[in-house]
């Protein structure tokens, strides 16, 4: 079986992601309950005509994968596989909009043509003429792991040689409206926001983008290898313990092999059980959180995927990420689990590229 | 081939019929689905004609045995009836006995429910249990949950060619030995959404759907559901499966020409096939029936019909396009024409190309024009979707 190289990485998030650099400079944001992702210039990767056309989810995703892509220095890979729970919101709302507030008339197709769940990763292959494989991955907070489950199997069974995949996600009003109002985005002004000790239900809210440039083989550029990807569409907190031993045991490995874990904590009081479950295999690994930088999404992992691989190329875990005080070296394996209320559960394995 | 790809099993709902033998019929007797509608209100109920399928959501809640205060869309009640035909008629008990997965396609997911209740969640609190079920993926929990399916379930949204790239994706699962079964197919109910969109893009008719007549003038909106079951050589001996047919080819390629048209030459499309083929090992004169895209745009069936003209020359096999049967389903579209493909191979018939009279200008292609009976043993199935997704299934006979 082929190895699973991550040559290059291009991250849009709440974050100074974009510019490189390891979290460098970090905005700690603990009272509002929605983050906006930063917009890099998007002139350097975007004609001025489309950047005005665009959705924000449509830009961040052609700016991080042209990030990644020129940092693999690919000009053209053989397939795009793109994650993305919900979608291109702001263009399907404005079209939705239209229709209801016009009586389904005076519409024009703009905002419909761009509303489809596959137009980011149709615009990137737009963008650089790719005419391989280009699939789109639609499920939740597994959106993106789906997407590097299909990389892997194309790399494992040499389909492809250079694989773009990301995960995006864009906020939009009316969504944070009504999640706001069913409980999902955290009530305003109840004092600091303390992801690791939560005392309220729902959610900081964000968005962003994050695209990964996987190829077949070892470059000046490796971040790491891509070993295995788990996910499970529902699981009992009570589960949560044999969903990551199985894993773990399927790649020959004991949870004391993992030298860290980064952990989906989004600090809602009602779900976080569920990362509380996972520890108990991981009190002497260093463990690392990042929601409370980058917010809630159902890519969120993108950032999470992004902070593990420069863990494993740095050799060292930020202070602002420490869940516990342990500390290990070198740091060769790092597992990551997420999910989102209780669903969507995602494991993902990266080696460090010299093991 | 190292792992061979069965079908052991399929389920559909359309608008011509609620299971595979009434859709069997329909396209036997050449009768189609296309009405007026009866369940969307739309200012175009009068202009425009649909693949509708005539049960109410409350029917399918009975048929389902759904509690009155669930959370389904009607995708998600189309989609939970076909894939649990599917999975009866595979004969599987108990579910997750081996490792199955669910690969599930949607392009309007719960939409239907937030045009409906978009201002009124604001004011009626019971209703705001359907704002979750507005995500595709959610749609596809819901299919795994009415199933039982604890594992590998997701979703894949590719405008109109997703049941195609389920179907694909299930598929190299298997031969990689990831998965030991898994149920792919795709489900897309009619919306407000999907109707004032391509009436903006003007490319519904007013009339009926006629695939690659030379006056086509659009597509007529359909509504479906389809999955099918697709397990590993090992599974099949193991418990003595009867196989349907199995899925030899499958390619994906992308037109990067624009966001909704397709390349007047075809190259995505030609790309696809090439790749369907490269897979199964099949020689081009194998074929023996095209299940074409065909939506009857004028865009469309012109790309489509330069790439068949690209891969096959000049000895194009007999095709034809059953959107007259059922309007365009979307995403379940490649799901519902994969159904039609093992039931070509089945029955060794051909169904009829529809409506057509004139051929096209552009090319001296005619479709099959009434029903063929012919020893069918590989079936190209194609599916195109906005932008610029283009994939091919291939089907053999067992």
């Amino acid at each position: 079986m082929k190895k699973c190289y991550i040559n290059g990485i291009g991250c849009i998030s709440a974050q100074k992601t974009f510019e490189g650099g390891f979290l460098d400079e970090v905005e700690v944001n603990t009272t509002d309950v929605i983050f906006s992702a930063k917009n890099p210039d998007y002139k350097a990767f975007i004609s001025p005509g489309a950047i005005r056309r665009m959705a924000k989810g449509v830009k961040m995703g052609i700016a991080a994968s042209q990030y990644a892509l020129k940092e693999a220095n690919v000009e053209i890979p053989d397939a795009i596989i793109t994650g993305t729970g919900m979608g291109c919101l702001q263009d399907s709302e404005k079209f939705l909009k239209a229709i209801i507030d016009n009586k389904e008339q005076f519409l024009t197709p703009t905002s419909f043509i761009q509303s489809t769940h596959n137009t980011v990763g149709a615009q990137i292959a737009l963008n650089l003429q790719c005419k391989g494989y280009n699939f789109t991955y639609v499920n939740g907070a597994i959106s993106l792991e789906s997407a590097l489950v299909d990389a892997l199997l194309q790399i494992e069974t040499r389909e492809a040689g250079t694989i773009l995949a990301g995960g995006v996600d864009e906020t939009s009003g009316h969504t944070l409206s009504l999640y706001e109002l069913i409980g999902l985005i955290k009530k305003k002004d109840q004092g600091p926001i303390d992801v690791l000790n939560p005392k309220t239900p729902g959610a900081v809210f964000s968005e962003g983008a994050g695209f990964f440039v996987i190829e077949n083989q070892k470059k000046s550029t490796t971040y790491a290898t891509l070993e295995a990807v788990g996910t499970q569409n529902t699981l009992q907190e009570s589960e949560v313990i044999s969903f990551i031993e199985n894993f773990l045991n399927t790649n020959n490995l004991k949870p004391q092999d993992i030298d860290a874990v980064v952990l989906g904590n989004n600090g809602d009081v009602a779900f976080d059980g569920y990362y509380n479950e996972a520890e108990t295999l991981f009190s002497n690994t260093p463990q690392v959180y990042y929601k409370h930088l980058c917010g809630e999404y159902n890519t969120a992992t993108s950032f999470g995927l992004w902070t593990a691989l420069h863990i494993l190329k740095k050799q060292e875990i930020p202070q602002i990420l420490q869940k516990n005080q342990v500390t290990k070296h070198p740091i060769n394996r790092v597992l990551l689990y997420n999910h989102y209320r209780g669903k969507d559960h995602s494991l993902t394995l990266l080696n460090h590229a010299d093991l | 081939m190292p792992n061979k790809v069965a079908i052991t099993g399929m389920g559909i709902i359309s608008s011509i019929g609620n299971n595979v033998e009434e859709n069997f019929h329909a396209l036997i007797k050449g009768a189609t689905g296309i009405t007026k509608t009866d369940y969307l209100n739309t200012i175009h109920k009068d202009t425009l004609k649909f693949g509708e399928i005539k049960l109410s959501n409350q029917q399918l809640d009975r048929k389902l045995g759904l509690q009155a205060d669930h959370r389904f869309p009607r995708t998600s009640l189309l989609g939970a009836y076909a894939a649990a035909q599917a999975v009866e008629r595979a004969g599987i008990k108990n579910i997750n006995e081996v490792p199955t997965g669910l690969i599930s396609s949607t392009s309007v997911g719960g939409m239907d429910k937030t045009e409906e209740y978009f201002y009124e969640y604001f004011e009626n609190e019971a209703i705001r249990r359907f704002i979750l079920s507005h995500d595709a993926g959610e749609t596809s929990h819901q299919i795994a949950d009415y199933l039982g399916i604890k594992g590998f379930v997701t979703t894949i949204s590719t405008a109109c060619s997703s049941a195609a790239n389920a179907i694909m994706m299930g598929a190299r699962l298997i031969k990689a030995g990831k998965l030991e079964r898994v149920i792919v197919g795709g489900a897309d109910a009619l919306s407000i959404f999907t109707v004032n969109g391509f009436n903006s893009l003007m490319i519904l008719t007013d009339d009926l759907n006629t695939p690659f007549d030379d006056h086509r003038k659009g597509l007529n909106l359909g509504e479906a559901a389809a999955y099918i079951v697709l397990e590993s050589e090992n599974q099949v001996q193991k418990n003595n499966k009867k196989v349907l047919a199995y899925l030899s080819g499958y390619g994906n390629a992308n037109d990067a020409f624009h966001q909704t048209a397709s390349s007047e030459n075809g190259e995505g499309a030609t790309l696809a096939m090439k790749k369907a083929f490269e897979i199964s090992g099949l020689e081009l004169t194998d074929i023996d029936y095209i299940n074409a895209h065909g939506t009857a745009t004028p865009n469309n069936d012109l790309s489509e019909g330069r790439a068949i003209q690209n891969v096959f020359g000049k000895k194009v096999p007999v095709f034809s396009s059953t959107k007259p049967f059922t309007g365009h389903t979307l995403a379940a579209a490649a799901s519902v024409e994969a159904v039609y493909s093992i039931l070509a191979i089945q029955n060794n018939v051909v169904f009829p190309n529809k409506n057509f009279k004139t051929p096209m200008k552009e090319f001296d292609l005619i479709p099959q024009t009434s029903l063929l009976e012919k020893p069918i043993h590989h079936v190209l199935s194609n599916s195109f979707g906005f932008g610029g997704n283009c994939s091919t299934l291939i089907f053999s006979k067992s």
